[in-house]
């Protein structure tokens, strides 16, 4: 074997699916002097891909997840080392079959063949299944089995071919860091094994479980914890040996057991994620030596699988004279969010993340990791829902990944709700009226760490006032009321009150502050001192990256405030990017500054209160400081005129401390002019779609510009920024392919007669004949946002459309849970207040 | 005809045995348990007899309460009852061992009448101490054979067969007797999953008993250290075949 070399470009630590799979994806990307190092044998080194189940059901409602998962089936398939050996997943209780309406619904937004089945017609495609027991199946024939230790021995393969040396048995002792380039921050710069020490400029680190341990060498931190999912291998089976085929029938998932069936040649495996969550801290994972198996085939706990087993042998009674001949508690990695954590840790700089990622998804995210080290930013799909640096301080600790990991173990195979919101590890960040808003009976979202009120019990009278129910489907009606509407509707009457303390506000100063401000933005940051300007971040490629307002809040200041779903990343982008000359100092500012919104026609009357800055005095867009008058004393604040509801009023800034004071001044200003608090629900859907005002994550996405989103600005600024050179060639290119528009369902009701609303996750939009709409990229037509639009008394829609389908009154369809429903195209504007009069007076 | 098979909880093959840094203790970290394979063909080889001949299987083990997953082990794969000899967790030297298995064994058969065999495995996997079944027979007055690969039931006869380098040595014995298995006796069976979940049913006994420390004390565990092979890559395709030549002349094989 040869030495281990002493410089290398990168570093590639773990040699399982992914780790190989990411050396040959750089390599393909025209990375040379690469180095692959595993700790244990090739070409099973002893992790997670070693004993995976290796099958890929494509169909998931996350589009990240579901098209990487599809990414990764082709490029199996295209190494030839996968078979379609289809799958069915069947419901035992009626739930469940409304939940395959809705994966039906998925499998058409993401173009995934797929259809429902009686229990005979399930019998007739695995003749082995208890039909008696089951309510129906969801069949998808691209279900593959594939072969993930030959696809990473291939892909390595490739790489070894480009230059890649592979270093096997070598164990990671250590990795250092440099000081630099900025004060606080650390650059990696070298690898420390038992063979010898590596220099160099990248280090990944796609050690699957074991990856949190690794990024911990170089002070960093992956949020992911080992698991256990418990499998049994039960057989001869003579019907399964009788295919003389390692996968012959159809892969079972059981979806309310949370158990699934697959054949492995003559025998059956029978896999849970029913189970007690079992989590283990990553040192306590055996060695290679250690382990009777393999280090992540962890001894059998019979117990916790009788239960699955009884259900099994209820499903396929063969399986109870089936001998158990193998069982593991075979360990996967579970994070904070079920997602993954790929890209660059914000801690240090060129330290790599490709973990948490299973064989299912492994060649797609490989390959997002390899493309996002190459050109700055993925190419193959956005991947903001998986980016490791969209964790909070609060989601980087053992205690928040094992809570909010066992409690969604358990939800792997569950029928989760768009809204669903966590049990565990609550009240993490609240603002400074959390004690008023609990008071008030808030029910609170919880938005990554932050505590959100989305609406207010004591509103209820409104939903009498405006005559307002309840939807008619639990399932639409849950983590949902009326009174969000309620309060909507009170706001465009009288007054709102919104908390929106968890926007995450940073601070840019010294000489290049302005200078810098400016390259990240696509709009001119360089303004006169007290103007806000609202504008994309975009990648290289000239996708969004970020949407959010900058402040120029002095001559070498300027404020970023960002939504609290995207603060980790933004914060990370705007460091990751700063000059290393020190004209610039990054300061995160948000435990120090509170905001609320107030807005509604009597929203000037209730300031008015407070302080004599009328409304009017200064222009859209202006922030203006001020000295309010609340109780016996007076704070600053600043007023900015601003709004995400499209109504007149102020998002107003002041100390974190002065917030209580502040809300009791306008609770009791606004007592008789009809303030009223409120929710997100309109702040985040109602006020801002009827406004027609787009949500990063949402709406916008790497994968679209500014121009498709309608947030192109009539000229490109003078100053260079990141992106420009994509952009400005798009400008060039002619009119978007794609528009963002706003849709108003014109009929509700679906075949029972029921009313059923939309939730915005992902419903396919179709045309008038039912047929998908794609762009010539390949990118779906889908409802990006749903929500009342109740000052219009419409249900309003968002999506990407192709310019010929995006005029004012173009008909088309939506699916929601397999109905088609009529929707008309409203426009690409605001449907509420085109005109903005109510916004600028 | 009424079996009794003794059964050992030891930790699973396959893994490296670390000990606790006191010496004292096998570091049970990273450890699954299984029964000791000899006397997983012993309870085999019971089920297999009261299979042909009728009967019951009685499972003894004396181990602390997780032991008791052994005895469900048993039972998944056709054991009828399982009795627990409860020890604090500590190991037992062979003689206590030997000396509480021999009254439980007495009290069991003073309640059930008597077992026409008793079957050990030949050693434990982990103590490997080669005594227990021997002291327990010679405590009861029962004949007792070691090594044995093949058992036949003939009337009131126990036909006992030990593999040796030259064939087989067959002994006879007249029941009540005891035989010592070794592995190979016959391949024990997997549970089937209605065999787990039967185990699930079954009523493990306990007797609590008392037995005084016998002669033989534990000082200290020791791991031998890993012994290392280091593959030498002699090189590939023709080119390699002269070092190929001088390893076969150093071996002298040339």
């Amino acid at each position: 074997m040869s030495e281990l070399p002493a410089k290398a470009r990168c570093v590639v630590i773990g040699a399982g699916i992914v780790g190989n799979c990411l050396v040959g994806h750089l390599a393909k990307l025209g990375w040379r002097d690469l180095v692959l190092l595993d700790k244990g044998p090739l070409p099973n080194p002893g992790g997670s891909t070693g004993h995976a189940s290796n099958f890929i059901f494509p169909v998931d409602h996350n589009k990240e997840m579901c098209l990487l998962g599809e990414q990764s089936a082709n490029q199996y398939r295209d190494l030839g080392l996968s078979v379609d050996s289809g799958g069915v997943e069947v419901a035992r209780t009626p739930e469940r079959m409304d939940e395959f309406q809705r994966r039906m619904t998925s499998a058409t937004a993401w173009g995934i063949e797929a259809r429902l089945l009686t229990p005979a017609e399930v019998g007739e495609l695995v003749p082995f299944v208890n039909t008696d027991v089951i309510l129906g199946g969801f069949y998808c024939p691209t279900v593959s089995v594939v072969d993930s230790l030959e696809t990473g021995t291939r892909m390595r393969q490739l790489a070894v071919d480009a230059g890649c040396q592979v270093f096997a048995n070598t164990e990671v002792l250590d990795i250092t860091t440099t000081d630099g380039p900025l004060p606080g921050m650390r650059t990696v710069s070298a690898v420390v094994t038992d063979k010898g020490t590596i220099r160099t400029d990248y280090v990944v680190i796609a050690c699957g479980v074991w990856s949190n341990r690794v990024a911990n060498m170089a002070g960093a931190y992956i949020p992911l914890v080992p698991a256990v999912h418990q499998m049994a291998d039960v057989g001869p089976i003579d019907v399964l040996a009788e295919t003389n085929n390692e996968i012959g029938y159809p892969i079972v998932r059981d979806m309310d057991t949370f158990c699934y069936e697959r054949q492995s040649a003559g025998s059956m495996e029978v896999g849970s994620y029913a189970h007690r969550p079992i989590l283990h801290h990553p040192d306590d994972i055996p060695s290679n030596e250690e382990a009777a198996l393999s280090p992540t085939e962890m001894p059998f706990t019979p117990d916790d699988f009788d239960q699955q087993m009884e259900e099994a042998i209820e499903l396929m009674d063969m399986l109870g004279d089936a001998e158990i001949r193998y069982a593991i508690n075979g360990l996967l990695s579970l994070t904070p969010d079920a997602m993954p954590c790929l890209g660059e840790i914000p801690e240090v700089r060129n330290l790599w993340s490709a973990a948490a990622i299973w064989v299912k998804e492994g060649p797609g995210m490989a390959q997002v990791v390899a493309e996002w080290m190459t050109f700055g930013y993925p190419r193959v799909i956005d991947t903001h829902g998986a980016d490791v640096a969209r964790f909070y301080p609060e989601e980087r600790s053992d205690s928040h990944i094992w809570a909010r990991a066992s409690e969604h173990f358990n939800k792997t195979y569950g029928i989760v709700h768009p809204s669903e919101q966590w049990e565990s590890r609550r009240n993490l960040r609240v603002s400074p009226y959390f004690s008023r808003q609990q008071g008030l009976g808030a029910e609170f979202f919880q938005a990554r760490t932050w505590e959100r009120p989305q609406w207010f019990a004591s509103n209820a009278d409104l939903t009498e006032r405006y005559g307002l129910s309840d939807r008619q489907v639990e399932w639409d009606n849950r983590w949902w009321s009326p009174i969000t509407m309620g309060e909507h509707l009170n706001l465009r009457e009288n007054c709102g009150l919104v908390d929106l303390s968890a926007f995450q506000i940073f601070e840019l100063s010294g000489p290049g502050a302005v200078e810098y401000a400016d390259r990240l933005a696509v709009n001119r940051i360089d303004v006169p001192v007290g103007r806000a300007v609202y504008t994309p971040w975009l990648t290289p490629d000239g996708g969004f990256h970020s949407d959010l307002t900058m402040v120029r809040t002095g001559p070498e200041e300027v404020r970023i405030v960002t939504g609290v779903f995207d603060g980790g990343r933004d914060e990370f982008w705007a460091r990751r990017h700063m000059p290393t000359d020190g004209s610039v100092t990054f300061r995160n500012v948000t435990d120090g500054i509170t905001t609320l919104g107030l807005w509604g026609p009597n929203a000037p009357e209730v300031l008015s209160a407070l302080c004599d800055h009328r409304w009017g005095d200064a222009p859209y867009g202006s922030v203006t400081p001020v000295e309010l008058r609340c109780g016996d004393r007076t704070i600053s604040a600043e007023l900015f005129r601003i709004s995400y509801v499209g109504d007149t009023g102020w998002e107003i800034y002041t100390a974190w401390d002065n917030g209580p004071d502040l809300w009791d001044a306008l609770v009791t200003a606004g007592t008789d002019l009809g303030l009223r608090p409120t929710g997100g629900g309109v702040y985040g859907t109602s006020g801002r779609l009827e406004k027609g005002y787009r949500l990063m994550g949402a709406e916008l996405e790497s994968e679209y510009n500014p121009l498709e989103a309608g947030l192109a600005r009539p000229r490109v600024k003078a100053a260079d920024f990141i992106g420009k050179e994509a952009y400005v060639a798009a400008r060039e290119a002619g009119p978007p392919e794609v528009q963002m528009c706003v849709l108003t369902v014109e009929d509700h009701s679906d075949g029972h007669g029921r009313k059923r609303y939309m939730q915005g996750g992902n419903e396919p939009i179709l045309t008038a004949d039912g047929k998908r709409i794609t762009d010539s990229h390949g990118r779906v037509s889908r409802v990006t946002s749903a929500g009342p639009g109740p000052s219009l008394d419409r249900y309003l829609l968002m999506g990407y459309l192709p310019r010929e389908l995006a005029g004012p009154g173009t008909e088309l369809q939506v699916m929601y849970m397999n109905e088609l429903f009529p929707v008309r195209v409203a426009g690409t504007g605001p449907v509420f207040d085109p005109d903005d009069t109510r916004l600028r007076g | 005809m009424r079996i009794c098979c003794c059964v050992k909880r030891v930790p699973a093959p396959g893994a490296r045995i670390n000990v606790t840094a006191d010496g004292q203790a096998v570091d049970v970290a990273h450890l699954g348990f299984t029964t000791s394979p000899h006397e997983e063909c012993g309870v085999e080889e019971a089920v297999q007899l009261t299979e042909a001949h009728g009967g019951e299987v009685t499972v003894l083990t004396l181990g602390p309460p997780e032991a008791a997953e052994q005895l469900r082990y048993a039972a998944s794969v056709g054991a009828h009852h399982g009795v627990l000899v409860p020890t604090d967790g500590s190991a037992w030297d062979p003689q206590r061992t030997a000396r509480a298995l021999t009254s439980a064994i007495e009290t069991l058969e003073e309640a059930g009448g008597p077992f026409d065999l008793l079957i050990f495995g030949n050693e434990s996997a982990d103590s490997g101490g080669f005594q227990v079944g021997v002291r327990v027979a010679f405590a009861l007055g029962r004949p007792i054979v070691g090594g044995i690969k093949g058992i036949e039931i003939d009337g009131t006869t126990v036909r006992a067969r030990r593999q040796t380098d030259a064939g087989f040595e067959v002994y006879e014995m007249f029941m009540p007797a005891a035989v010592g298995v070794k592995e190979g006796i016959n391949l024990p069976r997997y549970p089937t999953m209605r065999g787990r979940l039967a185990s699930k049913r079954l009523e493990v006994g306990e007797l609590a008993i008392e037995a005084p420390q016998g002669g033989q004390s534990m000082r200290r565990l020791h791991r031998p250290a890993d012994v290392v092979s280091e593959t030498v890559i002699l090189g590939e395709g023709p080119a390699a075949a002269s070092a190929v030549v001088d390893v076969l002349a150093d071996l002298g094989v040339l």
